[in-house]
């Protein structure tokens, strides 16, 4: 039998095996990466310093020892060149590659904004641990750092330089800190407590140009105004890699289209994690690819699973001021309430017939979202704790 | 007392300080954490945690 091939080394890669290796020892498994392989947990990049590590001290479990601990053939440094969706085999910088199924695990690649200027090529992005590795580098005896993009991500990495002794300077054309996830009064809250640490925050306005300073850059943003830096991060987002799906003749759209079974439009090919758009949704975050390895190596191993996400917050890892957020659709019908508010805001988003349906906690409100993930559902009664405001996002 | 690290997402677990907040009182060993207990920031079941000490 030909084995399920696997394509990537992230989070979503490896555990899709680590799960399907719980329910079968035995089924061949060959896992292509264009990267070393080794395991490390993407979502301690923007907390390492923080941490005491360095890139490689990030590294969890080296890849050759995760092919004999689960049991898989490991093909590193090899590039994906298409896929043969017909041929059922999978073409490869190694050879040629036949699957019985195929996993695209593929992640996403960080947008770039257009910046003008002789110094456009410094920004620097981090998506994976070769990045940081790099960076880590470059930021040796930088002090000024400046990030472009004031998201989770962008937070994220402003709390940790600037407790290492950074001085940094967020960029964002935004109103608001993680204004995606987070109406205004949550994300005000992070204003202080990261400027307390130095932070120079900058909304609405974005870089326009990089130009080589005398030392450093010199930034100009689009109001006019200018930002000396040492070194630039860019941190706007990501975007699902798609290409090689899209060649193959897959159906795609922002990610590569599966359906609740991680099925992609062709039945032997099946895609979770950054790359992929599950019944419409792109959910690049930890918990989702958890629960979407667990269905789909219960399907992979002969039981077909459709992936049921439970509630899953989203945690920033802002030390400075905590946040855990249950986002809601852009579209939801509803409004923000205010339910408590001393040393950070606890903010629940209640439907037309007054039901919970997400929420955001920061600060000390943070650590309650196991509480608020159980009321879920319910209505809530006005005024619980505190004023009640309606706070239309 | 010891240190534990979820290698999914990074959590920390520390044994001197538990987790109050999830009804898991400081100084509470791993081996007694319930085994229906999943991580907070990933979702990993504890019977499924492979965790290293830091």
């Amino acid at each position: 039998m030909d084995p399920i091939v696997v394509i990537g080394s992230g989070l979503a890669a490896y555990s899709v095996i680590r799960e399907l290796r719980k329910l079968d020892r035995d089924l061949p498994l060959t896992l292509v990466t264009r990267d070393s392989g080794d395991y490390y947990s993407k979502p301690m990049l923007s907390n390492a310093l923080a941490q005491g590590k360095d890139a490689a001290g990030l590294v969890l479990t080296p890849a050759a020892e995760m092919a004999a601990q689960l049991h898989f053939t490991l093909c590193s440094q090899c590039e994906v060149s298409a896929i043969d969706a017909l041929g059922k085999r999978v073409l490869t910088s190694q050879g040629e590659l036949p699957y019985s199924s195929l996993v695209l695990a593929l992640g996403a690649d960080p947008i770039r904004i257009p910046v003008q200027g002789d110094a456009a090529d410094a920004v620097l992005s981090v998506n994976d641990i070769a990045d940081y590795a790099r960076f880590r580098e470059l930021l040796v005896s930088k002090a000024r750092i400046a990030i472009m993009g004031g998201g989770l991500i962008g937070c994220e990495f402003a709390n940790d330089l600037a407790s290492a002794g950074h001085a940094v300077s967020v960029i964002d054309p935004g109103p608001w800190p993680i204004a995606s996830l987070m109406p205004e009064q949550a994300g005000r809250q992070l204003l202080a407590p990261l400027a307390a640490l130095g932070v120079d925050w900058r909304f609405g306005t974005s870089v326009s140009r990089v130009d080589h300073a005398a030392s450093g850059y010199l930034l100009t943003l689009a109001d006019g105004s200018q930002l000396p830096a040492d070194l630039v991060l860019s941190a706007v987002g990501l975007r699902p890699r798609i290409t090689l799906a899209q060649a193959a003749g897959l159906a795609v759209n922002r990610g590569i289209k599966v359906d609740a079974y991680l099925r992609s439009s062709d039945p032997a090919i099946f895609a979770l994690g950054d790359c992929a758009e599950i019944d419409g949704k792109v959910q690049p975050f930890v918990l989702p690819i958890m629960h979407a390895a667990r269905a789909l190596a219960k399907t992979l191993a002969g039981e077909e699973t459709p992936v049921v996400f439970p509630a899953m917050p989203v945690v920033v890892k802002t030390p400075a001021h905590p946040v855990a957020v249950l986002p809601v659709a852009r579209d939801a019908v509803g409004s923000w309430q205010l339910r408590a508010n001393s040393d950070g805001v606890k903010m629940a988003f209640l439907d037309a017939e007054r039901c919970m349906t997400g929420f955001v906690l920061t600060g000390r409100y943070a650590a309650e979202r196991s509480e608020m993930s159980k009321q879920l559902g319910l209505p809530l009664p006005a005024g619980a704790e505190g004023p009640l405001h309606g706070a239309k996002v | 007392m010891k240190v534990w690290q979820c290698v999914v997402c990074g959590f920390i677990y520390d044994e001197t300080k538990g987790m109050p907040e999830e009804g898991i009182k400081a100084g509470t060993k791993w081996a007694d954490i319930p085994e229906n207990w999943a991580c907070p920031d990933c979702g990993v079941a504890k019977a499924d945690f492979e965790m290293i000490e830091v």
